[in-house]
């Protein structure tokens, strides 16, 4: 059971998306597993062949808990032991899905071990659950395929077509077909705002014990960037447009380049610096709670690209289809207000991280531009970070340099 | 697109991306972004939807016309 987080004890395995004998290597998904972050894809870091599945669906596993084991051959299978048995003591196989430094496992079995948990309830739009009532369909029952996954009308109506479709005209071969009969996916819960609200409150209570923060702020001039911002996407499609967030966001990534001392880990009083610029990008989820999984090489990546990966995020942060590899390895986060919102924020860190860079809403402000007043658009960015590692003063470097960049919003 | 073909798309497209809302009891003049409290993200995804629904081209300049459900409505239909 991997770490997807400072603040995850343990997770529910909901589904297995393989079984023993399965090739598997490095980046594939094998498990779905329920956490206070809603349903999150389980990314395996070896290869092999899957030898035991050792959770069955429904337990509950505490994080580093044993889920399964991996042998190297695709030979016989090991004699698979009646009861889990500790890492070490396993001669053929080696633990897959297991944080190798942390206590063994502690499967508690919930029974019954069937059902995907559904508490939460699907989302249905009320268009649909209207409609799903004219045609006497159980809304709940069906996979939505609209935004963030709810049940849309065009869902319910496809309910409906299949349905009559499928008369029941042959008992026996409609039983028989049954296992195989086109079935909803499991239902990926999204997640559930008490259990969030208790991750959160712990994190952030961590964070607040823990990490002695600085704080700074520096108010930027975007004219520049917004008006680069607007010609670019005139010339593009309308998917394919930019939002001034991944401008801000690139920015960002660029100056923890030149500011490697905010760009990582501190464990135990000690900086790790991250391998690579993984930044957080903190989402908030409707109806309340916040994830920040992480988009990897942030600093690398172009703009329409960084843009394609938030919209994808945002997309499973709400559907519970978030990766482990996303949750486990942001080595810093930023967090934007977006329009319609307040002129600054003073972040949290969020542990084992040692830094958080906050905009606030972009608005137009009086400003003075070659010793004249103009109404510019402007944005407020501040840092929160860690005083163990770094001092203010490399603190309103990465400022400046983040206010530099976006000065030349051609080269982002 | 008529009228109600245009109120169709709308609610249909909204209704994805606020699950929660009723878009039926939308104000005409009301600023869609503070009655379902969309955000950046959720406004652009209500323009491409509205373009993959109708096939609009919708420059970016036009966005502030599709700030209320009345003057969405008038766009769609021009």
């Amino acid at each position: 059971m991997p770490a997807l987080g400072a603040d995850m004890t343990d997770g529910t395995l909901v589904e297995w998306l393989i079984k023993p004998g399965d090739r598997v290597k490095r980046g594939d998904v094998v498990a779905v597993v329920e956490t206070q972050k809603g349903a999150i894809e389980v990314e395996i870091f070896d290869e092999g062949i899957v030898s035991e599945l050792v959770v069955p669906v429904g337990a509950q596993v505490a994080v580093g808990g044993l889920l399964a084991r991996i042998g190297e051959r695709s030979g016989p299978q090991p004699q698979a032991p009646a009861a889990p048995v500790a890492p070490q003591e396993a001669a053929a196989a080696r633990p897959a899905v297991a944080a190798p430094t942390l206590k063994p496992a502690t499967p508690r079995p919930i029974a019954p071990p069937t059902a995907i948990p559904t508490a939460h309830g699907a989302k249905v739009t009320p268009a649909a659950r209207r409609r799903a009532a004219e045609l006497d369909i159980d809304p709940a029952a069906l996979a939505g395929t609209g935004v963030d996954g709810s049940v849309s009308v065009a869902d319910v109506e496809a309910a409906a077509r299949s349905r009559a479709a499928s008369p029941p005209a042959a008992p026996l071969a409609a039983a028989e077909a049954a296992p195989l009969a086109p079935t909803a996916p499991p239902r990926r819960v999204g997640f559930d705002p008490a259990l969030m609200r208790k991750a959160i409150a712990a994190a952030m209570g961590r964070s607040k014990r823990e990490i002695p923060h600085y704080y700074l702020s520096h108010t930027i001039d975007l004219g520049a960037a917004l008006a680069w911002l607007e010609a670019f996407n005139a010339a593009q499609p309308v998917a394919q447009r930019v939002l001034p967030a991944v401008l801000l966001l690139k920015a960002s990534a660029l100056a923890l380049r030149e500011v490697p001392q905010l760009n990582g880990t501190c464990v135990e009083g000690v900086f790790q610096p991250g391998d690579g610029i993984h930044i957080g990008w903190a989402i908030s989820l409707r109806g309340g709670g916040l994830v920040a999984p992480a988009i990897r090489d942030t600093d690398a990546r172009p703009l329409p690209e960084l843009m394609a990966a938030m919209r994808d995020l945002v997309q499973r942060a709400r559907t519970g289809g978030l990766r482990s590899s996303e949750l486990g390895s942001p080595t810093v986060t930023v967090t934007s207000l977006g329009d319609r919102s307040a002129e600054s924020v003073t972040g949290i860190i969020y542990p084992p991280q040692v830094a958080i860079i906050g905009f606030g809403t972009i608005s137009s402000r009086p400003w003075v531009v070659a010793g004249q007043v103009e109404a510019r658009p402007v944005v407020t960015v501040s840092l929160a970070a860690d005083h163990r590692v770094s001092d203010g003063h490399i603190g309103a470097r990465l400022l400046s340099v983040i206010e530099r960049l976006l000065q030349e919003p051609a080269k982002l | 697109m008529t009228e109600a073909e245009a109120r169709a798309v709308i609610y249909d497209i909204l209704s994805g991306i606020a699950p929660e809302a009723d878009p039926a009891s939308l104000g005409g003049n009301e600023d869609l972004r503070e009655a379902l409290d969309l955000d950046s993200m959720d406004f652009m995804n209500f323009v491409v939807g509205l373009h993959e629904r109708t096939g609009i081209d919708i420059p970016e300049p036009d966005y502030q016309q599709l700030r209320t459900l009345k003057s969405a409505i008038a766009y769609l239909g021009r």
